[in-house]
């Protein structure tokens, strides 16, 4: 296993020197979009000086003191991992190595994906009964960020643990200090949720002419809420409550507070969507940001809205689940919930992202499709897409897309004003604001007379408003582009995907058709409603396959909505797909 | 611009469904004179309810409002107002819509000194589910779900808010149309959260369960009024309320004159000697103070928000996206 071997091939610049060099640790997990390798490489260098390794820019650079961030920051690719150790950034070394001010702190760092841990007291801490006294005791803290990693990366710990016992065969107290200090980083990693990062990746061999960035999912999302708030000329406002991996979109918005961004750190996953649809009763683009369980306790609030058919989207960044699950580990397994997890008769539209920088588009779209028709969307993306990051070419702001909101400032009917006088094509309600004088009216979660908007116990009409809802959330479908069919249109399989597999499953397809296959290959965004040619797209192939991050719930969907006979790829190891698995499986299905 | 109104402007063209005789028309009645004699525009005014008898409120008022689901008005209208701080804000709730399903963001929302008005109904009962004892019912009380009497103890939603550190805390009467109007007029003009506990007669349910302060021959020796800046006197006089080493407790005047009765200050920055006044009351039996326990200024939270965001955008400069996109550093292909 990597981590020891290529590691510490040098042990005494592990130990003795304070530096160790982890060239090519293969991530082995995602496939970039458009390459062909299922096998991407990054760098991990633990850092105790200068690291002299030219050409190479790591995508982990552990700074165990400042002076160690300072001579290798520049090396770093732009938005990797600096996981730093705390305790070394005091006043004296901070001197030494020419900072004036904290660089943990002063916000230098935004542009990467910064981790710390006090490592000298957490060391300590775990190596006491070890036998090693002294300065030896903080000698250990390497292998403290080293088993930080391995949690991170998901490395077994007993090829290290072996390691260290065979080399260091002779002074069992050092074996003993460096498995209680590798033991301890690893639970660290497990208990505080700090590490929550996934795994991160090449860029595709060929770029598109450009400018490019680096971005985590987390901060596009909070972009794309960004700029659909301005799309739609609304003020935005966010309000969640603390939840792994979706507690940095909250930490992005926060920071721009000069676009008039409200952010609300409310007391629970409850109150935070409330504050969220008030914010859009009077007003604001809503917006509440939160993972499964927050979803799970949001559920009774997320029909009020759609009963009040106000805007409101629900950020939900997918975990492994259920219950607390997998906290930093990536799962499609929210799908159902999205689609189906309210009381009553509550459709509502569902969007997805597919990779950190499509996030941005995704949430543009989520805003678009939740002012418009006037209801709560599910924006999915998971902690894949959440915490890892991928370039992304900047887009034209001025091409971005523009959909003004329309207030409702007059009265609509002889009768006075009608808070249900729907928009005939899209089934929308009127936006009247408070502030808004003559439209004084009030909604709620009690049925609604399907014109007046005063309460109803009428039969007829509690059928004419569920069967509107649904149509409304239908009608959606006469807004979304078709599907466009990638690779091979004339295939005997199709493979459907949604969300973060989008990088795994091209990189499978195209592995497939090297091999002279033919394959095609769908992507949705939209999950409610499918777009329109979906029908159609599906019925043209004899075999389907849905490779999932989950038990197999889009390809009960689509097996319920149209009677496809899908196949499901599953997998729920809190992981990725790799682009091997779906070239196998494509091949087996081809081969049955 | 004070606008003019009648109490007419503010009634809504919807049925009011309470049963007959229920405290609740007594409440409605006294908030639509408020509104009227407030003169606050009737656009600016949002009512944001729970479920719960009370929570049918907004429906006859005619403004703007949310009849939303149980517990969660404080955190919807906590949004409104922080959206919108220039809206007049208010909650209707009840004992269990407030104190039970919906405690946490009560408590919270009076934690952050939200600029939103909370009338709490307290009827000591369930009444739209049909009469199961609530948080705020007596021990021993005998319902249909504590045939052999309620062993929860209660909470006194007085000191809960003053625990809380709410800004604005008072009790009033259904009954008392001039008291609850008074009340809610100092809730309107004090800035950030405002919680008023109003005892209210459920006919059906729990009929009587205030008489002891509202019956003519007992309210004089039952009802302890709070008047900021005037000693604590009740039943004509002949008896006070002294405060000693933090505990408050009722004299008699006659035997012990007057000079050992405190003297009522609502707006000591601390809350304990408002707590300590709150404790007189044991749920709807003997001796209660009625009014403003405490009416203290502290900074309200949509102010605060609003200006991190003007020293933001002064800090910054307006948000520009183009420049956002490009903040984690960026290269050019091609
Ligand atoms: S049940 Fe009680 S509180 Fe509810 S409306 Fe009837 S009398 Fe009023």
């Amino acid at each position: 296993m990597q981590l020891a071997g290529a590691r510490f091939t040098d042990a005494s610049a592990a130990f003795g020197n304070d530096l160790a060099t982890l060239p090519n640790f293969p991530a082995e997990i995602r496939a970039p979009a458009g390459t062909l390798a299922g096998v991407s490489a990054f760098q991990i260098h633990i850092a105790g000086g200068d690291i002299l390794t030219p050409g190479d820019s790591p995508d982990v650079l552990v700074a165990m003191n400042p002076a160690a961030l300072k001579k290798n920051i520049d090396d770093l690719k732009p938005g990797g991992v600096i996981i730093a150790n705390t305790d070394s950034f005091e006043e004296r070394n901070l001197a030494k190595a020419g900072y004036e001010v904290n660089p943990l702190e002063d916000g230098s760092l935004d542009g990467y994906n910064l981790l710390t841990a006090p490592m000298d007291e957490l060391t300590k801490e775990a190596v006491k009964d070890s036998g090693v006294t002294g300065r030896a005791v903080l000698r250990s803290k390497n292998f403290f960020a080293l088993g930080a990693l391995a949690w991170m990366f998901d490395r077994p710990q007993e090829t290290t643990l072996d390691w260290v016992a065979e080399k260091f065969a002779s002074k069992p107290e050092v074996v003993a200090a460096n498995t209680s200090a590798f033991k301890a980083g690893y639970n660290y990693g497990i208990t505080t949720e700090a590490f929550a990062v996934t795994t991160f990746e090449v860029p595709p061999a060929e770029l598109p002419a450009g400018t490019y960035t680096n971005v985590v999912g987390n901060q596009t999302i909070a972009w794309g809420l960004i700029a659909g708030a301005q799309a739609a000329g609304l003020p935005l406002f966010y309000a969640s409550y603390p939840i792994t991996p979706a507690s940095d979109v909250l930490h992005e918005l926060s920071r721009h507070k000069n676009f008039g961004v409200k952010t609300f750190q409310a007391e629970d996953e409850i109150a935070a969507v409330g504050v969220a649809l008030g914010a859009s009763f009077v007003g604001h683009l809503g917006v509440t940001g939160t993972s499964g369980p927050g979803v799970a306790l949001k559920s009774e609030t997320i029909s009020l809205a759609l009963m009040a058919e106000l805007p409101l989207i629900i950020v939900d960044v997918q975990r492994g689940g259920p219950s607390t699950g997998l906290p930093t580990k990536t799962e499609q397994s929210d799908l159902m919930m999205a689609i189906h997890g309210r009381h009553g008769e509550a459709p509502l539209p569902v969007v997805s992202a597919s990779s950190p920088s499509d996030a941005f588009d995704a949430a543009i779209e989520a805003c678009r499709i939740a002012i418009k028709y006037m209801t709560p969307v599910i924006l999915l993306s998971d902690g894949y897409i959440g915490t890892s990051s991928e370039p992304w070419r900047l887009p034209d702001v001025a091409q971005l897309p523009s959909f003004p909101t329309t207030f409702a400032t007059e009265i609509n009917h002889d009768d006075g004003y009608m808070p249900y006088l729907r928009d005939p094509e899209t089934l929308s309600r009127p936006w009247a604001v408070p502030g808004t004088p003559g439209l004084e009216h009030r909604v709620g979660g009690l049925e609604k007379d399907q014109l007046t908007g005063n309460v109803s116990y009428v039969p007829a009409n509690h059928e004419a408003m569920t069967i509107t809802r649904e149509n409304k959330t239908k009608a959606v479908a006469n807004d979304i582009p078709d599907i466009v069919i990638e690779e091979d249109a004339d295939a005997e399989i199709l493979v459907v995907a949604w969300g973060s597999t989008y990088s795994a499953v091209l990189a499978g397809v195209r592995n497939t058709r090297l091999e002279g296959h033919k394959v095609a290959h769908i992507h949705l965004r939209h999950l409610n409603p499918f777009p329109k040619n979906l029908d159609e797209v599906l019925a043209r192939y004899p075999k389907v396959l849905v490779p999932e991050l989950n038990r197999g719930q889009l390809s009960r969907l689509l097996r319920a909505e149209y009677l496809t006979p899908t196949e499901s790829l599953s997998k729920v190891q809190g992981q990725p797909f790799m682009a091997a698995e779906i070239k196998a499986k494509i091949i087996e299905m081809l081969e049955a | 611009m004070a606008t003019t109104y009648t109490r007419q402007d503010f009634q809504s063209d919807q049925e009011v469904r309470w049963c007959p005789g229920c405290g609740d028309y007594t409440i409605l009645a006294s908030v639509q004179t408020f509104m009227a004699d407030a003169g606050i525009p009737k656009e600016d005014v949002v009512f944001v309810s729970g479920i719960g008898c009370a929570a049918r409120f907004p429906y006859y008022m005619n403004v703007y409002g949310m009849h939303s689901i149980h517990g969660r008005a404080p955190a919807i209208a906590s949004g409104i107002s922080a959206a919108r701080p220039e809206l007049s804000v208010w909650v209707v709730s009840g004992d269990g819509d407030a104190l039970s399903i919906g405690g946490n963001h009560l408590i919270h929302a009076l934690r952050r000194n939200m600029n939103v008005k909370i009338l709490l109904f307290n009827n000591q009962i369930y009444g739209l589910t049909k009469g199961q004892y609530s948080p705020t019912s007596e021990p021993g009380k005998r319902t249909k779900s504590s045939p052999m009497g309620s062993i929860d103890h209660p909470f006194n939603p007085v000191s809960l808010a003053l625990g809380a550190e709410a800004s604005f805390v008072a009790r009033t009467l259904d009954m008392d149309r001039a008291h609850t109007i008074e009340m809610l007029t100092a809730a309107h003009e004090h800035q950030g959260s405002a919680l008023i506990e109003i005892y209210q007669n459920c006919n059906v349910f729990n009929d009587k369960a205030f008489a002891e302060l509202t019956a003519k021959d007992s309210r004089d020796a039952n009802q302890i009024r709070l008047v900021h800046g005037e000693k604590i006197l009740f039943d004509g006089g002949t008896k006070g309320v002294a405060i000693e080493e933090g505990r408050a407790f009722i004299v008699d005047v006659e035997q012990y004159g007057d000079d050992i009765v405190h003297t009522h200050d609502a707006t000591l920055p601390d809350p304990s000697t408002a707590f300590a006044l709150s404790r007189l009351a044991h749920g709807p039996h003997g001796p209660t103070p009625i009014g403003i326990f405490r009416d203290a200024p502290r900074a309200v939270y949509e102010d605060a928000l609003d200006a991190q965001i003007s020293s933001a955008i002064e800090a910054k400069g307006e948000g520009d996206l183009a420049s956002v996109l490009g903040s984690n550093g960026t290269w050019t292909v091609g």
